[in-house]
């Protein structure tokens, strides 16, 4: 478990810092954004499609969302783990417990706004 | 500035949260928000979906080491998980709600009670572990430890309905300011669930984790990460707490977290300030 997380976390920011080089190549003489002013742009799961596709082309701010979303799948993958433990320890309880934690998660990456 | 200055900047400045939340054990969630706010003028919403993703990195960065040790309950983690998960949903969908000035001073108030905190466990006793709770064997929270003579030491959860409505109350805070609320899960393990600190703190440590990622889809849809800024501030985090993980060994850990207590004092006044003013 601690293998899987590890794993995560090192795949999720190999692909930042991918996603930043190529950030950085195309955009290091340019004047730094202003994050004084928010602007709303979204990105999730239901986005995956287009953000596959620009990282395929080499797209920073792809390569970099992809990163993100690895990483937010990490603890996922972990919940996951658990449940599938759990459910082959024949522990109905805690095969429960974790499979709710998990749909909170899952609600959440799909459905919250 | 340019695109370089501004991104390297602000990877040397997550790279000394980081450092610093490893070494006293703090978290560098708390300073890295103020950081990115009063420093480098970012907006509120953007600083706290980088901190938050920071918070994950870090989080499942460090519960790969603990979890080897035999201390983490991961069925403590989970029951209460459940708690903190739910939490993160209201407070994610309260940030949206809450004016970014009132944020602002809410983020100074924990920085306060941080500081505090950090300054006042240097020097408190430990409380006495439970003895008796059937609940904690009924829920399966009762568990060991290996002592420091590699015997197991036996442990029970005790006031649990409490330690989950704090757990509740920790979740809120993550979602609602991007960070882990490590420190609010210690405390309710700890001090009302009387679970030894070591499985206290370690299990918070994966929890964390979990936690933020139940805020991070609500965070992402609202636009509050953009990669441009949660690249170089996830990485600088990382960075600087696997650092500070290596340099713990030599570091004199009081020394840091009192100096620590009072930059975080500081930082907490001075958002408190700017967000009464209306300047962030």
């Amino acid at each position: 478990m601690g293998v899987l997380l590890r794993f995560g976390v090192v795949l999720a920011s190999t692909a930042v810092l991918a996603g930043m080089a190529f950030y950085l190549q195309d955009y290091a003489m340019h004047p730094a954004v202003d994050y004084r002013y928010f602007k709303a742009y979204s990105f999730g799961l239901h986005h995956r499609d287009e953000l596959l596709a620009g990282s395929a082309r080499g797209n920073a701010a792809a390569v970099i969302q992809a990163g993100i979303l690895l990483l937010i799948a990490t603890p996922v993958a972990r919940v996951v783990f658990a449940v599938v433990a759990f459910a082959l320890e024949r522990d109905r309880l805690y095969t429960a417990i974790s499979i709710a934690v998990l749909a909170v998660l899952v609600f959440s990456l799909f459905h919250g706004t | 500035m340019t695109v370089l200055v501004f991104t390297l900047l602000v990877f040397a400045g997550s790279l000394s949260a980081g450092l610093l939340g490893a070494l006293t054990g703090l978290g560098g969630g708390v300073v890295l928000v103020p950081l990115l706010t009063l420093v480098f003028h970012v907006d509120i919403r953007y600083a706290i979906g980088a901190s938050l993703i920071s918070v994950i990195a870090t989080s499942s960065g460090a519960a790969a080491a603990y979890v080897r040790e035999g201390f983490s309950s991961v069925r403590i983690g989970m029951f209460l998980e459940i708690a903190t998960t739910l939490g993160a949903l209201l407070g994610a969908y309260l940030a949206a709600k809450v004016p970014t000035r009132a944020l602002a001073i809410l983020f100074g108030g924990v920085l306060i009670y941080s500081a505090a905190v950090s300054w006042r466990s240097s020097r408190s006793k430990h409380v006495e572990a439970a003895i008796d709770n059937p609940s904690s064997d009924a829920l399966k929270l009762s568990g060991s430890y290996p002592g420091p003579d590699g015997k197991q030491i036996k442990y029970k959860a005790d006031r649990i309905p409490q330690g989950f409505a704090m757990m509740f109350g920790a979740g809120t805070l993550s979602g609602l300011l991007g960070i882990g609320s490590g420190a609010v899960k210690v405390l309710a393990m700890d001090r009302i669930m009387r679970i030894p600190f070591k499985v206290s703190t370690t299990t918070s440590n994966f929890m964390i984790g979990v936690t933020a990622a139940a805020s991070a889809g609500i965070y992402l849809r609202r636009g509050y990460v953009d990669p441009g800024l949660a690249a170089p501030v996830m990485l600088g985090v990382l960075f600087g707490a696997v650092m500070g993980a290596k340099l713990l060994a030599r570091a004199r850990v009081s020394v840091l977290r009192t100096v620590f207590s009072f930059v975080v004092l500081a930082l907490g006044i001075e958002m408190i300030v700017n967000g009464w003013l209306g300047k962030l």
